[in-house]
C-alpha cells in the first residue's frame, strides 16, 4: 500500500537528478548515437507506413477499375490490400520491438554510467 | 428474451465486484489516477484494446459492412494502423515525460498554465463529444437489445451513465481497467464464435463464404431486387468527393488515435517505457485481430441475414446480434448483446476517468491552484466529483437529445479534434526545440476551431446545403494544426523552452527521472 508521503508524490517525483545531469547526458557520443539511431528507424519506418496506408484510401478512390480486379478466385485487389494493411502494421511493429531492443541497451549504458560517477 | 437481461445483470456483478476490490486496493493519487502504474504489459495492452473497441467499432463496423460491404471493412483498416503512430511516436515519449495526462508532456518544457488549461479544453471537448455519441448509442441500443423487457431509452442511458460514475469515482484507474479488460476478452471470444459460426455455415471453407459475398441480394428503395458484389469498392464513398473523404478520415484515424486523451493515459499505467512499448503492441496484436475478423461479422451478417431482415428488425447496428441469433438461437444473440453492453460501459468509464483527471490535475490543481494540492488528496476529491459531474452530464445531454439523434458524426469530431488539436502540439513539443508555449496555445486553438467549424458546414449537419463536402474534416483540419502551431511558435522566442528541450529529450529517450511506479 502506498504510505502517506506517496500521496503527494509531485515532491518526489524529480528525485536527486541536477540540471547539469542533462546537459552531461545530452552531451555524451552515447546518447547522440542513440537519438541518430531511434531516428534511422523511426522516421523511415513512419514514412513507409504512412505512404503505405493512404495508398489504398487512394488508390480504391482513384483507380476503382484496377482495384475491382479479381486475383484469388473472387477475391479483388482491393480486399486483398486492405488485408495486407494488417500485416503491414504488424511487421513493422515486431521490426520496432526488435529495434527498440538495441535502443533500451544503449539507454542503459547512458544510465549506468551517469549513476557509476564520472 | 430476459437471458438478455439476465446476461447484462451478471456483467454488471462482476464489474461491482471487481469495483469494490479495486476501491479497497487503491489510495492515494498515482493509484487512483494511474492504477499505481504497476500494470504489466498485457493487463495494460488488453485495456487499451477494451478502451479502443468501441460499440462503434463491434455493432457500427459490422452494420456497415452488412449494408455497404468493402468501403465498411476500409474503416477496419485504418483502426489498426493507426497504433503504429501510438507505437512509433507517442508512447514511449509520454510515459517517460508526464505523470497523468497528456498536458503533462507540454508543462514539461513550456509555460504550464496557458498549455494545461489548453490541454484540458481538448481533453474535455473530444471526451464529451466521443461520450455523447456512446451515450446516446448506449440508450438506443440497449432498449432495442432488451425490447422484450420494456426497458427504455431513458433507463438505459440513466442505467450506464449511473454504472459508469460508480466505476470511476470509487474504483478509479485499477477498476475502469479491469473492467476493460473483461470487456476485451468477452469481445474477443464473442467475435471468434462468432467468426466460427460464419465460417461453418459455409462448410468451413473460404471460397463458398467469399463467392457468396461477391452475389448479395437486397430490395433497394424503390423494392427492386438488386445483386451486388460486396467486395467492389465505392457503395458508401461515391464520387466526386467519396475518395477524399476517405483520405480524410484515414487522416483523423491515423493521426487522431494517438492524441486521444483516454488512450494516451492508458500508458501510464505500467511501471516504464519498455513495458508501455509492449502494451501497444499486445493492443495491437487484438486490435488487428478484431478488425480482420469484422470481415466475417460484417458479410456474415450481409449473407447470412440479408440486408432486407436487419433493416426491418433495428437497423445496421443490429447486423451483428442479429446474425449471432440466425446462427446460435437466443441464448448467443443474449451473449453477444451482453457483449456490446460491456462495450460501450467500459469506454464510456475510460472516457470519464480520463476527463476528470485532465480536470482535476490540469486544471484545477495546476492552472487554478499553480501546482500544490491545498491538502493531501485534494486532487483524487476532485477528481471523483468530476467524474460524478462528467456523468450526470452526459445522462442528461442523452435524455435531451434522445434516441433518435444522429449522433455517428460526432466520433468523427472527436477524431478530428484529437488529429489536429492534440497530435501536433505533441509532436512538436517532443520533437522540435524551437517550438514554445505560443506554438502550443495556438495550435490547440486552430485545430479545435477548425475541426468545429468544418464539421458544422459539412453534410451531418448542413445535409445538402453543405459548404464543406467531407464529412471528415481531417484533411483540412490537421494541417491547419499544425500550421496554426508552428506559425505560433515562430512568430516569438522563448529561450526557456529551448533550454529545457534538452531535458526533455534526455528523460523521454532514456527515461532518467520519469515517474516510477509504486510498490504494493
Amino acid at each position: 500500500m502506498p504510505t502517506a508521503s506517496e500521496l503527494n508524490d509531485r515532491e518526489r517525483s524529480n528525485e536527486t537528478i541536477r540540471s547539469a545531469d542533462w546537459e552531461r547526458v545530452a552531451a555524451t557520443d552515447e546518447f547522440k548515437s542513440l537519438i541518430a539511431a531511434k531516428r534511422r528507424f523511426i522516421a523511415p519506418a513512419v514514412i513507409f507506413f504512412i505512404v503505405y496506408y493512404f495508398a489504398l484510401p487512394a488508390l480504391v478512390g482513384y483507380a476503382p477499375g484496377l482495384m475491382s480486379r479479381r486475383v484469388l478466385g473472387v477475391i479483388n485487389l482491393a480486399y486483398l490490400f486492405a488485408l495486407s494493411q494488417f500485416f503491414m502494421a504488424w511487421i513493422i511493429a515486431a521490426l520496432y520491438v526488435r529495434a527498440a531492443g538495441r535502443f533500451d541497451e544503449m539507454a542503459r549504458k547512458i544510465l549506468h554510467r551517469l549513476k557509476g560517477g564520472e | 428474451m430476459s437471458t438478455a437481461l439476465g446476461m447484462f445483470l451478471v456483467f454488471i456483478a462482476v464489474t461491482l465486484y471487481i469495483t469494490w476490490w479495486a476501491a479497497r486496493r487503491s489510495s492515494g493519487s498515482s493509484a487512483y489516477f494511474a492504477a499505481g502504474r504497476s500494470l504489466t504489459a498485457w493487463q495494460n495492452g488488453v485495456a487499451v484494446a477494451g478502451d479502443y473497441m468501441s460499440a462503434a467499432s463491434f455493432l457500427g463496423i459490422a452494420g456497415i459492412i452488412a449494408f455497404q460491404g468493402y468501403d465498411g471493412f476500409m474503416y477496419s483498416v485504418g483502426w489498426l494502423v493507426a497504433y503504429l503512430t501510438v507505437l512509433l511516436v507517442v508512447a514511449e515519449p509520454l510515459r517517460n515525460a508526464g505523470k497523468y495526462t497528456m498536458a503533462d508532456v507540454l508543462a514539461y518544457r513550456l509555460s504550464p498554465r496557458p498549455v494545461r488549461a489548453m490541454g484540458a479544453l481538448s481533453t474535455l471537448t473530444v471526451s464529451a463529444f466521443y461520450m455523447i455519441a456512446q451515450m446516446v448509442g448506449a440508450g438506443a441500443l440497449v432498449s432495442l437489445l432488451l425490447k422484450d423487457t420494456g426497458v427504455t431509452f431513458h433507463t438505459a442511458v440513466i442505467a450506464v451513465g449511473a454504472l459508469m460514475i460508480v466505476y470511476v469515482v470509487f474504483g478509479g484507474m485499477l477498476a475502469t481497467t479491469w473492467v476493460q479488460i473483461v470487456k476485451a476478452a468477452l469481445l474477443m471470444g464473442g467475435t471468434i464464435l462468432l467468426s466460427l459460426l460464419v465460417l461453418k455455415h459455409f462448410g468451413f471453407s473460404l471460397g463458398n463464404f467469399f463467392t457468396a459475398v461477391t452475389q448479395v441480394s437486397y430490395h433497394d428503395a424503390q423494392g427492386n431486387v438488386v445483386t451486388q458484389n460486396f467486395l467492389t469498392p465505392g457503395l458508401r464513398y461515391k464520387p466526386p468527393y467519396g475518395a477524399l473523404d476517405l483520405i480524410s478520415l484515414g487522416m483523423a484515424l491515423i493521426f487522431g488515435t494517438a492524441g486521444l486523451p483516454h488512450i494516451l493515459v492508458r500508458f501510464y499505467t505500467v511501471p516504464d517505457a519498455k513495458t508501455a512499448r509492449a502494451s501497444v503492441v499486445w493492443a495491437m496484436l487484438i486490435i488487428g485481430s478484431f478488425y480482420i475478423l469484422t470481415t466475417f461479422l460484417g458479410f456474415g451478417a450481409a449473407t447470412i441475414v440479408g440486408r432486407d431482415f436487419i433493416a426491418k428488425n433495428g437497423g445496421t447496428n443490429m447486423s451483428a446480434p442479429l446474425l449471432a441469433q440466425t446462427l446460435g438461437g437466443d441464448f448467443f444473440f443474449a451473449f453477444i448483446s451482453a457483449i456490446a453492453f460491456a462495450t460501450i460501459l467500459a469506454v464510456v468509464a475510460g472516457l470519464t476517468i480520463s476527463a476528470s483527471t485532465s480536470f482535476a490535475h490540469d486544471f484545477w490543481t495546476n492552472v487554478l491552484h499553480r501546482g500544490k494540492e491545498r491538502s493531501p488528496g485534494e486532487e483524487v476529491r476532485v477528481a471523483r466529483v468530476t467524474a460524478f459531474v462528467v456523468g450526470a452530464i452526459s445522462i442528461l445531454i442523452a435524455i435531451l437529445l434522445g434516441p433518435n439523434a444522429n449522433v455517428a458524426f460526432l466520433v468523427a469530431l472527436a477524431f478530428a479534434v484529437a488529429a489536429s488539436a492534440n497530435l501536433p502540439v505533441i509532436v512538436l513539443s517532443l520533437f522540435w526545440r524551437r517550438f514554445n508555449t505560443r506554438g502550443a496555445v495556438a495550435g490547440l486553438a486552430t485545430g479545435l476551431l477548425s475541426s468545429l467549424v468544418l464539421i458544422l458546414l459539412s453534410p451531418s449537419i448542413m445535409k445538402g446545403a453543405a459548404v464543406f463536402p467531407l464529412e471528415n474534416p481531417g484533411i483540412v483540419s490537421i494541417p491547419l494544426g499544425f500550421l496554426g502551431a508552428a506559425l505560433g511558435a515562430l512568430t516569438g522566442r522563448e529561450p526557456e523552452a529551448e533550454e529545457k528541450f534538452t531535458e526533455l529529450n534526455v528523460r523521454a529517450n532514456t527515461g532518467l527521472g520519469a515517474e516510477k511506479a509504486v510498490a504494493h
